[in-house]
């Protein structure tokens, strides 16, 4: 199992800057905790562009599906609702009056798809333990993680991590 | 990081530095409900606890306990149910519209108006319920299969679309402003002194932790959010209007409906987050986040909004006349001198002469005038549902159906019972959950802070840029 040391810093500007020298100097910077999000810093840490709106597209494809269907089926398959001799014989005739119930469906469907998945790829659920490396971490301090393997690179990656303005370093649960 | 030009004013005021937020807004979570907490909070329950009463002598007697006839079918019960979903719309917009729109001062105001959103929506909701007649069998509103045949709710109802819009509109708001919450839980979680404390907010967390591709997924979720939010606030009150405008009662059946009730949902939803944030600022001590710059964008949205209203009843008035059916002139013309005058003319002179006072900038920022505005505004609104409503059905075709309309004790209970409701609700949110988002206002603290203004400055100065408009920090 790797072990992780964490640098403190109170600067988001300065964590920005300085996690390419800190990498090309060989500390392996797995994540970056922060109290509020960071602009950028998804690029800076070379984390992929995240396909949870792609997901949400489809939830919404998925929703408007089944709003015509269901549409179709009730108004038009199962029992054509006659109104002063006129009944409703064709999806296509009568989608104008459908589309609320259509568009509300797809919103629906893509909002509440894209929360759960959002919430189920982030692991956030009611009763799980929060990873918590130090308690001011969502309240004012910018927290590093870095990996180590033995106890000659975290004494080097905690230098460096004073050396580019971390104000401490320290261990998980210490 | 992003930089504001110099001439914009700061949005934070008082040096507050990433720890003050925390701290501020966390302080009524932590420490014991004041007094005043407490008198408001026994006072909104006892409300609601008479709502309890009305609503279940609603239920034991059925619908004749209200003051509805004939012809006066909907009565105080839809004109609560309109001016509700009406207020319910601020907040959404604040979150979503002004997001797609970048405006930062949304931040410190966007949690509390979206809880109002929601607690606006539950009255709301009740109002259908009740008016339903046999609120135990609120599911027959839903295309569920049954044991009557082939018998469906039918899809080309605007009711049916207002079933949709409504509960759409009530649960995605609910999750994104749940959403907005879990990292300022988080922050609860992580500094609670007490068990009980950390279990709790532990809980309602989920367990959250702001790394970078979790707060990458939860801005793009956010923007997602908003995105589809801005068209669905848009929608829920079209719809709601179009509850009026499909049928071919005079005064209803016009296609100037759909943004006239937009615009006046954004209006008076406005208004109640003026009402209920100058208390907030004052009681909880939010005066540096919650600034006279911020009542002073919402009261120019409320202007806006308000003229917009004004144009849409005068372009109502006109068209009656200019159409040239005399069903629809009547009905104008009674509204504005026929039994129910008071009622046209409370509405006008609150919606829109009143609102025009806003013109002045000095009125703008004036917190207690805003108030009082903001109370008036509601009232004209309310006024607005009662006139399109009681106006248009208390004068049917046959002149001998013509009545007037007179609300039961019943009917008042219910609507003072859900102001009850509707604070109640504020209020437990008040005490329990954070009143600001702080993850993302501490985003504009080394953008848009008061020392952020001092220090740019300062450095505009020193190299010489005195005066300029650009972002003179950015490098």
């Amino acid at each position: 199992m790797s072990k992780y040391i964490f640098g403190v810093f109170s600067d988001e500007e300065l964590v920005m800057r300085n996690i390419a020298p800190l990498r090309s100097k060989g500390v392996k910077i797995k994540d970056v905790i922060s109290p509020f999000p960071i602009h950028g810093l998804d690029h800076a840490l070379g984390l992929r562009r995240s396909r949870i709106s792609i997901c949400s597209f489809l939830y919404g494809m998925t929703g408007c599906g089944l709003a015509i269907l269901m549409t179709w089926y009730m108004m038009i398959s199962d029992w054509p609702m006659d109104v002063g001799g006129k009944p409703n014989f064709a999806f296509y005739k009568n989608m104008p009056a459908f589309i609320p119930v259509i568009f509300e469906s797809t919103i629906f469907c893509a909002a509440h798809g894209m929360v759960i998945t959002f919430y189920l790829r982030s692991k956030l659920l009611p009763g799980v333990t929060a990873f918590c490396p130090d308690v001011r971490m969502t309240d004012d301090k910018i927290i590093m993680q870095v990996e180590v393997s033995d106890a000659e690179s975290e004494a080097k990656a905690a230098s460096l991590l004073k050396e580019y303005g971390a104000e401490e370093v320290k261990e998980y649960g210490k | 990081m992003q930089h504001e030009a110099l001439i914009r004013e700061p949005l934070i005021l008082g040096n507050k530095s990433i720890h003050d937020i925390t701290e501020d807004i966390c302080r009524p979570i932590e420490s014991k409900p004041t007094k005043s907490w407490w008198f408001m909070f026994i006072l909104a329950s006892a409300c609601l606890l008479w709502w309890v009463v009305c609503v279940s002598y609603t239920v034991g007697v059925g619908l004749g306990a209200w003051g509805i006839n004939n012809v006066v079918d909907w009565g105080w019960d839809i004109t609560n149910f309109v001016w509700w979903v009406g207020i319910g719309h601020a907040g959404t917009l604040i979150s979503a519209v002004l997001l797609l729109f970048r405006q930062k001062w949304r931040l410190s105001i966007n949690r509390a108006s979206e809880a109002m959103t929601i607690f606006a929506v539950i009255c709301a909701a009740s109002f259908l319920l009740t008016h339903i007649g046999r609120p135990w069998l609120p599911y027959w509103l839903l295309p569920l299969p049954n044991q009557f045949g082939s018998l469906w709710v039918n899809f080309n109802s605007p009711l049916v679309w207002d079933t949709f819009a409504v509960s759409t509109y009530f649960t995605v708001s609910l999750v994104f402003w749940y959403t907005g919450l879990i990292p300022d839980f988080a922050a609860i979680r992580d500094r609670a002194q007490t068990p009980q404390r950390k279990f709790w907010y532990g809980l309602l967390s989920f367990g959250w932790v702001g790394n970078a591709k979790n707060w990458q997924r939860f801005e793009e979720v956010s923007l997602v959010l908003a995105g589809m939010s801005t068209p669905l606030v848009l929608s829920v009150h079209t719809i709601v209007s179009m509850d009026f405008a499909t049928s071919v009662i005079p005064g209803w059946h016009t296609t100037i409906f759909p943004p006239y009730f937009v615009a006046g949902a954004i209006f008076s939803g406005f208004a109640m987050v003026q009402t209920l944030l100058i208390i907030t600022r004052k009681v909880m001590k939010l005066e540096a986040y919650i600034t006279t710059l911020h009542i002073d964008m919402m009261n120019r949205i409320i202007m806006i909004t308000g003229s917009i209203v004004g144009i849409a009843y005068i372009t109502e008035f006109f068209i009656a006349w200019y159409s040239g059916v005399e069903y629809e002139s009547y009905a104008f013309i009674n509204r504005a001198t026929g039994p129910y005058w008071w009622s046209y003319w409370a509405m006008m002179s609150c919606n829109v002469i009143s609102p025009q006072l806003f013109w002045s900038k000095k009125l703008r920022t004036n917190v207690p005038f805003t108030f009082i505005m903001s109370i008036v505004v509601n009232i004209g609104m309310w006024f607005e549902r009662f006139v399109i409503i009681v106006t248009s059905l208390h004068r049917a075709y046959l002149p001998s159906e013509w009545s007037m309309y007179h609300p039961s004790w019943v009917e008042i209970g219910i609507y003072l019972g859900s102001l009850g409701l509707f604070f109640t609700l504020y209020l437990l949110f008040c005490k329990f959950f954070p009143v600001i988002a702080m993850s993302e206002l501490k985003t504009i603290v080394r953008s848009s802070s008061l020392q952020a203004h001092r220090e740019m400055h300062l450095h505009a100065k020193d190299h010489g840029h005195a005066g300029s408009t650009s972002a003179a920090a950015a490098h």
